[in-house]
This record gives C-alpha cells, sequence and structure tokens, in this order.
C-alpha cells in the first residue's frame, strides 16, 4: 500500500474526506456570522443556540407533529428565522449604535438562556433522530465507506453557500445590501427601507445555523451543548477568513475542515486546538484575516 | 399549675435544659447539613444533576420515617460545573460558613480529587458517587472519603472481561484524552492482557468532542475485533452512532466501558442492542429497586442511574451512622460507616474499606433488542452478578497511604 509519512493513502484520503464534511458546517455557520457582521455589525454569539435550536426543531417537528426530515429541512430554517427577527426586533436593534461589545454580550446571555431552557427540559444527554431512509447506506469511494448521509451534507452546505455567495455578490438585493452596510443613511435616502433588510439579513444570517441544526441532528446527539461545542471553532473560523467577508468564511470553513482532518491522522490530540493555532499565525501575519479588507 | 411547686418546675426547667444542651453537644448546632454538589449544567447533568438532589432528599425522607431524632437535616445543592477550582471553592464555602457536614455526589475526578482536599482540611466528611477514577482510593486516598459506586476498575472489569471471554480478544482503544478517559483506558488494558486478548493500539480524542469519525476509521483500520470506548456521557453517544453510521458496527463490536442507561435512553435499542456494560445498579433489577426507582421517577420523569442511586444508598448510611454514633463528629462517624455493613436497595453486605472504597456486587448488563423491551426503560438483561469480592480493585493492590501491608 502507498504510504505517506508513514500513513496509508487510503487513510488520508478517508481523512480528507471527513474533514470537508465537517468543513461544511464550518462553512455554513460562519457565512451566517459572517452576513450577520457585515450588515449588523453584530457579533451574534447566539449562533450556536441557534444551530441546537434548529436541530431541537427538527427533532420536535418529528416526535410530536410527525413532520420528517424533508419537511424540516425547509420548516425549520424559517421557524428559526422568525426567533431571528423577533430577536432583533425587540432587542438587537437598540444596540447598532453602541459599540460592539454591548451586541456581544446580549447574545451571549441569550445564548446561555435558550441552552439553559432546552436543557432544563430535555435533559443534557442528547437526543436520537434517525438518517432518513432515502440517505442510509454508504458510498463506496474505493478508499473508504462514505455514508450517503455525509455527503449529503456537503452537497446542501456548498450549494447554499455558494448561492448565498451570488445573491450578496452579484444581485441587485445584494448591491442594496451593501450599500445599506456602507452608508445605511443614504440608502435609505434612495428609498430603500433598511430597517427591513436589516431585519432580513439578520432573520435570514440565523435561519443558516437553523438549517446547519438540521443537517446536524442525524450526525450527532441532538443535545443542548452541541451549539457552544462548535461555536468558537466557528468564531475562530471567521477570524481567519476575515469578520464579515462572504467568500472568504466559506473556503475557510471549508480548508479548517481539512486542516483539521489531516491533524487527526497525524498528532489526534492536538485536533481541537489546531483550528486556533492557525488563527494566532494569520493573525500575526494578516491582522484582517485572510480575505479581509484593512479599514 | 397548681399542681406543681416551684421547685419543681425549677427541676422541670433544668431538664430540659440539660437535654437541649446534651443533644446540642452531639450534633454540632443541632442540624446535620448534606451538601449535594453536581453537574447541574453540562454533561453529566442527566446522571447526576437534580437527579441526585431528588436521591438525597428521598434518603432524608427515609430516614426520618424510620426515626426519631431530636436534630434536623437540611440539604443544599449547587453545580460544580465540573471544574476543580469551583467545586473546592464551593466547598469550601460550605464547611466555613454554612455549616455542611458531609458533601455528596461529585460528578468528575478532577471535582472529587478536590474536595477531597478540602474536606481533609477541614475535618469534614465527602461521600463520593459520580467520579470514577481510582486515584480517589490509591494515590489521593484519605480517611474522611469514602467511594460508593464504581470506579474505572470495577467497569472496565466487568465488561472487559466478558467481551474477552465471549471471543473479542484484539483491541483498540478510542479514549477522551484526560485523567478519567486514561485510567479507564489502562485499566481496561491490563484487564484484557490478563484474560489473554491482545490490546493493538489506542487514539486519544480531545474532550469534549463530536465528531468522532475519523478516530473511528483509525480504529476500523487497525482491523480489532473490539473497539473499545473509554469515555463517557455525549463523547460515547456520538461514538456509537457514528460508528454505526460509517458502518463499523456490526463488523467489529463496541464495547462501552463507562456507560449509563440515560445514554442508553438517549441513543434508543436499536443502536445499542447486544453491548455489554457494567454498572452498580438497575432500577428493574428486583422488587426493592423498582419499589424506591418508581418514587425517583414519580418526582424525575426519568429511571435513575446508578450514580443517584448510589447517592441516596450514600447518605442514608450516613445519616444511620449519625444515630447509632449519637454525633456528627467526623471520626466518629466515619468509624461508625465503616463498622456497620450497608444494607439497602442499593447494596446487599456492602463493605467501606480503609482506603475508602465501598465494595459491593456490580453487574454486567447486556442492552435488549428492540423486541425484547416490553415497557418505557427496559433495557437491559442482567448477565452476571459479580460478588463484591471479585468486583473492585484487590486491597493488597491499592496504592492507598492508609492500607497496612
Amino acid at each position: 500500500m502507498t504510504e505517506i509519512f508513514g500513513i496509508p493513502i487510503q487513510a488520508l484520503m478517508g481523512q480528507l474526506v471527513l474533514g470537508l464534511v465537517n468543513g461544511s458546517f464550518y462553512a455554513m455557520l460562519s457565512l451566517g456570522l459572517a452576513v450577520i457582521f457585515g450588515m449588523l455589525n453584530i457579533i451574534n454569539f447566539a449562533h450556536g443556540a441557534m444551530y441546537m435550536a434548529g436541530a431541537f426543531f427538527a427533532w420536535m417537528g418529528l416526535t410530536y407533529w410527525g413532520i420528517g426530515y424533508w419537511w424540516a429541512l425547509i420548516l425549520v430554517p424559517l421557524a428559526v428565522g422568525v426567533v431571528g427577527i423577533v430577536i432583533e426586533r425587540t432587542m438587537l436593534r437598540w444596540l447598532y449604535q453602541l459599540d460592539h461589545l454591548y451586541g456581544l454580550l446580549l447574545t451571549f446571555g441569550l445564548a446561555l438562556m435558550i441552552e439553559g431552557v432546552f436543557r432544563y427540559y430535555y435533559g443534557a444527554s442528547g437526543l436520537p433522530y434517525s438518517i432518513p431512509e432515502e440517505l442510509t447506506g454508504a458510498i463506496n469511494l474505493g478508499f473508504m465507506f462514505l455514508p450517503k448521509y455525509r455527503a449529503w451534507v456537503v452537497v446542501v452546505s456548498l450549494v447554499v453557500c455558494l448561492a448565498t455567495w451570488f445573491v450578496i455578490e452579484k444581485t441587485k438585493l445584494g448591491a442594496y445590501l451593501r450599500a445599506a452596510t456602507e452608508n445605511p443613511r443614504l440608502t435609505q435616502a434612495f428609498g430603500v427601507n433598511v430597517p427591513l433588510m436589516v431585519m432580513l439579513t439578520y432573520g435570514f444570517g440565523v435561519a443558516l445555523a437553523g438549517l446547519g441544526g438540521v443537517l446536524a441532528a442525524p450526525a450527532y446527539a441532538v443535545s443542548p451543548l452541541m451549539g457552544s461545542n462548535l461555536i468558537i471553532v466557528v468564531f475562530a473560523v471567521v477570524v481567519i477568513g476575515g469578520m464579515g467577508s462572504i467568500m472568504g468564511s466559506i473556503l475557510t470553513g471549508l480548508s479548517l475542515g481539512v486542516v483539521e482532518g489531516l491533524t487527526k491522522v497525524f498528532y489526534a490530540e492536538a485536533s481541537n486546538t489546531v483550528v486556533f493555532v492557525v488563527m494566532v499565525i494569520v493573525l500575526m501575519i494578516r491582522p484582517a484575516g485572510l480575505f479581509g479588507k484593512e479599514k | 399549675m397548681k399542681n406543681f411547686n416551684k421547685k419543681q418546675i425549677c427541676v422541670a426547667i433544668f431538664a430540659a435544659l440539660g437535654l437541649a444542651a446534651s443533644a446540642q453537644a452531639q450534633v454540632s448546632d443541632n442540624v446535620v447539613r448534606i451538601g449535594v454538589l453536581t453537574d447541574m449544567s453540562g454533561a453529566y447533568s442527566d446522571l447526576a444533576g437534580t437527579g441526585s438532589v431528588v436521591a438525597t432528599n428521598l434518603a432524608v425522607e427515609d430516614f426520618k420515617a424510620k426515626n426519631k431524632v431530636s436534630w434536623a437535616i437540611e440539604v443544599v445543592s449547587a453545580d460544580h460545573q465540573n471544574k476543580g477550582d469551583i467545586s473546592s471553592n464551593k466547598a469550601r464555602e460550605w464547611f466555613d460558613r454554612d455549616k455542611v457536614d458531609v458533601v455528596t455526589d461529585l460528578v468528575t475526578t478532577s471535582t472529587a480529587l478536590a474536595v477531597m482536599k478540602v474536606a481533609k482540611e477541614k475535618n469534614k466528611i465527602a461521600l463520593i458517587s459520580g467520579a470514577a477514577s481510582t486515584r480517589i482510593t490509591n494515590e489521593d486516598c484519605n480517611d474522611v472519603t469514602v467511594h460508593w459506586t464504581y470506579d474505572t476498575y470495577a467497569v472496565a472489569n466487568g465488561t472487559a472481561k466478558a467481551v474477552v471471554k465471549q471471543g473479542g480478544k484484539s483491541w483498540y482503544f478510542l479514549t477522551a484524552d484526560y485523567a478519567f478517559g486514561q485510567s479507564l483506558e489502562k485499566d481496561a488494558t491490563d484487564v484484557v492482557n490478563a484474560n489473554g486478548g491482545k490490546v493493538l493500539g489506542a487514539v486519544r480524542h480531545p474532550f469534549p468532542g463530536s465528531d468522532f469519525s475519523s478516530f473511528l476509521l483509525k480504529a476500523q483500520s487497525s482491523g480489532a475485533q473490539v473497539i473499545g470506548l473509554a469515555n463517557a456521557g455525549t463523547d460515547t453517544t456520538n461514538s456509537i452512532k457514528q460508528a454505526a453510521e460509517f458502518g463499523i458496527t456490526p463488523k467489529q463490536s463496541l464495547a462501552g466501558l463507562l456507560m449509563f442507561i440515560t445514554d442508553i435512553h438517549s441513543l434508543g435499542l436499536a443502536t445499542t442492542q447486544t453491548m455489554y456494560l457494567t454498572e452498580a445498579f438497575y432500577w428493574d433489577r428486583n422488587e426493592e429497586t423498582r419499589a424506591w426507582s418508581k418514587r425517583f421517577f414519580d418526582k424525575q420523569r426519568k429511571m435513575p442511574t446508578m450514580v443517584q442511586a448510589g447517592v441516596y444508598s450514600a447518605t442514608l448510611h450516613y445519616l444511620n451512622a449519625v444515630k447509632a454514633a449519637n454525633s456528627d463528629d467526623t471520626q466518629k462517624v466515619m468509624a461508625m460507616m465503616k463498622k456497620t455493613p450497608v444494607n439497602d436497595f442499593f447494596a446487599k453486605n456492602g463493605v467501606i474499606r480503609e482506603d475508602g472504597r465501598m465494595v459491593h456486587d456490580m453487574y454486567l448488563m447486556q442492552v435488549k433488542k428492540p423486541d425484547e423491551s416490553k415497557y418505557p426503560w427496559d433495557y437491559y438483561n442482567v448477565r452476571q452478578t459479580i460478588p463484591a469480592a471479585e468486583a473492585f480493585q484487590p486491597l493488597a493492590a491499592s496504592k492507598c497511604s492508609l492500607v497496612k501491608k
């Protein structure tokens, strides 16, 4: 068998693919964060809680009302988005003029409360959510068996991420959004309803987290702690990619997933620190992040 | 009042004062305070947490129903957040300011080791139920601590032995990279080797993790028959779930070295069927366990884990010892606890050894197949009772300085 640095090439390829799967989650979550930060200047610490809520909504839909996975893929992001809009309307909008820290504190507090509520009602050990029948089984890639569900996650995540990028960077709506970020007063003077756009942007950002949650539910245990375990890494991804950069967060998310996967082959113990090591190095060389622009 | 003369009243008052004074001399400030220090919010809050507080209150209730005592009993509780510094600060505050006499539960090794030291310094008692490491009764043992429910040796011993005997000779470990995981891996390795099995290797994963597929793939390529899961809580449940997803099971089998009934409940029987695990308690084992567990269920809406049952047993034994010694003095109570065998639904003729280990029978369980399960929480077949003498590390092998050799 061919080997690279004493590691069979099959194992290496396997880990690369798995890294890509994890990277898709990072990409989708960091994309949501980047959109929210870019448009609202809010560091949304509640993002992990929204991801967790997405997984729980999917579970609740199935358990209480018999809503299956496919419907959940559409309905849950909408529901999470509505929750986000309520939060934006009632709380966040008062903070736009203040320092970043206030938004961070508010969303952090919200995250703790949302997590606490779910933990109180559903406990910490997690709930089962099975993979939809159409996606059970595995594909033989020659070097590994890739469960169909994981492949599906990569596909959905890539499609959603690229579509988001396209809308924001290449369409008229996206142009309005970018203009509203650049100079909200002037944009409003041209007759664009900026507060409405900001509200929908936040709703969309957290809806992405909710979608991530639905995708994660069959792969990981649905547990109140699932968001806080992930969110720190996702923040690191956003920082590395450059705060607010759309393409940056997508590419960084995927590539850091791969870096993490490779670390697991060579030195598994370091696999949850490697992202932060990369972050330190990137910040030393490019303080604005890989794709960020210095202001 | 006319029937009493002054002299009689004086005598009566002095007698009453004397009684009160003597009672106070026995139990300090006339209240026994039990502090439940546990994981209220983290990964282990289901297997301990508020359930441990419920168990403690049940023990107090049962003690009061059987005994008339002049002193009061109070239960306080707090979240140790699975952090050593938080737990030792809380314990210090409880012992110094709130006059707590005994601390129970302590769900992680780090919190247990930290509180044991404070208890020793303040001369108070620690009754550990949730934590797993054998360090508690070896290198770090002291004379005010009892390790009640289980330890890594006991669970590794039961499960690993059974799996090797079933023909699972070659092993690969998936280990949580901290003191507890390493301790569990080491104990299981010893058992596998001693029973003629072979350990092919191990991969250490960061704690806590959520994606184990990479580590599982490594374990898969090792070709071992058995993948030993030396981790706990959501790490274990996620590993099991993902092993099924990647088609690793049932070609290779999994051995969960430390699993609780809440883990099985969370994963469902379809994923966990036929797995072996070792526990100190199963709610559906006999009439006595069922009766108590139903009472617990009415309050908590979940069946008790061995940790929660252990907290009950430890608290009740402690209260009985306070009554028998007629004192809450630490040394007197500890002596009484060690002298008296533990007899309740949790343990029969349990004995507290000089190293602080409470030895009792353990049970080897096999998870039922979905069609064997007839009612909610009907999860295990009890395959074997591991007698107390074999279940725990022999006293001769103990590294505890209190053991006379």
